[in-house]
C-alpha cells in the first residue's frame, strides 16, 4: 500500500507531526521504533511544557500525544526502521514487520544518549551503569554514586538521585557548570552532592565481579589519576542524533545531524526532518513538537505540489 | 494492567513458579514509574501469545518485591532474565525488539 506520508519515530516531534498529518487526512503510518516515546519516557516530572501548570510527568504527556494521534486516524505501528531507500519515488521504508511506501517521509528518530565509550561501560550497563536516573536510582538507597556530566540533564539526575544515594559525586570535565542556573543553584545547595570538577572517567571497576565497585577519574590539568569506591555511574554527557538509517542519502553535519532549511526540509525533496534529530542548539519537548508541527505542514505542501500522476493513492 | 497470558511473579511465589518451573521462564522485572518498561510491556506480551506453552512470560514488580532482584543483582530495568531450570541462561538489559527477544527465547526451547 502506498502512503501519503511515513513518520520515523515516537516523541514529541513525531507524534506532533502524526497529529496534524492525520487531522489534514493524509492517512500517516508512524513507525514507533524501539525506544518508542522518545526520552520524555526516561523523566518524571516535566515542568516547562506549555498547558501543565502543576508539570506533568513525561510518560504520561507521551501516552497523550500518541492517544491524540490515534483520535484523528493515524496508523501506529510497533516496529523498527531497517533501513530506508530516499533514492526514488516513492520512498521505502523497510521495518521489522515488513516493508512500506510513501510520497513523503517524515524523519524524527530523535537522540539518545551518549555513552563515554569504555569496554567497561558497556559490560557493567544494567550492573551498575545506568544511562536513566528514574528507572534505576532505586537500586542504589543509601549507596555511593557518581554522575558524569556537567550539563542540565547531568544535574537534573544528580538532583533526582539524592532521593536514594546517600552520597552523589558529579564527575565533569571542566571546572564549571554547563547547566542553567536554576538548576546550578539546586545542585550546590543539596548537602548530598559532591563535585569532581575537571575530571574525566579513564575506567569503570570491576567488569570480573561483574559489577560496578569504582571509577577510576583522571584530571585533565595535573594529569593525577583518582581511583573512587561506589556502586553506581550514571551517564548523562549528552545525546547523540540517530541518523545512522539515513547515512550517505541525507545530509548531516559534522556531528551526525540532519541539516535542514526552509522549514524542515532535507536535502531529498519530499524527505523532512523534525526534533532532535536536526536540533543541536534548543531540543526541548516544545521545540521538538514545534518542528513536528512544521514538518508535516512542509509535507502537506509538498504532496499537494505532486503532480497529478504521482498523486498519493491512500484516501481511505 | 496484566493481560491473561502474563504472569505475576513476586518474592513468595517466584521458586515455584519460576526457579521450580519445568518449562522456560521469563520474568520482565520492571516498575510503574519505568518509562522504558512501559515500551517493553507491549513486546513482552506479544511474546506471550504467540509463544504460548513453549515459555511462561511473567513480570515481578521491583517495587513490591525488593527480595528477588537483589538476589540476582538487578541494578537496572527493563531487565528480562530467561530461566530455564532453574538457571539464568539469558539476560537482557534494557530495551529489545520482538524478533530479537523472539530468537533469544527460542534457542532454549525446544
Amino acid at each position: 500500500m502506498l502512503r501519503n506520508v511515513i513518520i520515523i519515530g515516537s516523541g514529541p516531534a513525531g507524534l506532533t507531526a502524526a497529529i496534524y498529518a492525520a487531522r489534514a487526512n493524509l492517512k500517516p503510518l508512524l513507525v514507533e521504533g524501539l525506544e518508542a516515546g522518545g526520552q520524555l519516557m526516561l523523566t518524571t516530572l516535566v515542568e516547562n511544557f506549555p498547558g501543565f501548570r502543576d508539570a506533568v510527568m513525561g510518560p504520561d504527556l507521551m501516552g497523550e500525544m500518541r492517544a491524540q494521534a490515534e483520535r484523528f486516524g493515524a496508523d501506529l505501528i510497533q516496529s523498527e526502521v531497517t533501513a530506508v531507500d530516499f533514492r526514488h519515488q516513492p520512498f521505502t521504508v523497510q521495518t521489522s514487520e515488513g516493508e512500506h511506501r510513501a510520497r513523503a517521509v517524515i524523519v524524527a528518530t530523535g537522540a539518545s544518549a551518549r555513552l563515554l565509550g569504555l569496554a567497561a561501560e558497556r559490560k557493567l550497563m544494567g550492573h551498575g551503569v545506568s544511562t536513566c536516573a528514574t528507572c534505576d536510582g532505586l537500586f542504589f538507597r543509601d549507596r555511593e554514586i557518581a554522575v558524569v556530566g556537567g550539563g542540565d540533564s547531568a544535574l537534573e539526575e544528580a538532583i533526582y538521585l539524592t532521593r536514594f544515594a546517600s552520597k552523589v559525586t558529579l564527575v565533569h570535565r571542566r571546572n564549571a557548570l554547563r547547566g542553567s542556573k536554576i538548576m546550578q543553584d539546586k545542585a550546590f545547595a543539596n548537602p548530598k552532592i559532591q563535585f569532581r570538577w575537571n575530571s574525566i572517567v579513564e575506567d569503570i571497576r570491576d567488569v570480573e565481579k561483574g559489577t560496578v565497585t569504582g571509577l577510576v577519574t583522571r584530571d585533565v590539568v595535573t594529569g593525577d589519576r583518582a581511583e573512587l569506591a561506589l556502586d553506581g555511574v550514571f551517564v548523562a554527557i549528552g545525546h547523540t542524533p540517530n541518523t545512522e538509517l539515513f547515512v550517505g542519502q541525507l545530509e548531516m553535519d559534522a556531528a551526525g545531524y540532519i541539516v535542514t532549511h526552509d522549514g524542515m526540509h532535507t536535502n531529498i525533496p519530499g524527505v523532512f526532518a523534525c526534533g532532535d534529530v536536526q536540533d543541536r542548539v534548543y531540543r526541548q519537548a516544545v521545540t521538538a513538537a514545534g518542528s513536528g508541527c512544521m514538518a508535516a505542514l512542509d509535507a502537506e505542501h509538498f504532496l499537494d505540489g505532486l503532480p497529478e500522476h504521482l498523486e498519493a493513492t491512500v484516501t481511505e | 494492567m496484566a493481560s491473561e497470558n502474563i504472569h505475576t511473579f513476586t518474592d513468595s511465589n517466584f521458586e515455584s513458579l519460576v526457579t521450580g518451573s519445568s518449562t522456560p521462564v521469563l520474568v520482565d522485572f520492571w516498575a510503574e514509574w519505568c518509562g522504558p518498561c512501559r515500551r517493553l510491556t507491549p513486546t513482552v506480551e506479544a511474546l506471550a501469545k504467540e509463544l504460548i506453552g513453549k515459555v511462561t512470560i511473567g513480570k515481578l514488580n521491583v517495587d513490591e518485591n525488593p527480595v528477588i532482584p537483589g538476589k540476582f543483582s538487578i541494578r537496572g530495568i527493563p531487565t528480562l532474565l530467561l530461566f530455564k531450570e532453574g538457571r539464568v541462561v539469558e539476560s537482557v538489559v534494557g530495551l529489545v525488539g520482538k524478533d530479537d527477544l523472539r530468537k533469544l527465547i527460542e534457542r532454549h526451547i525446544v
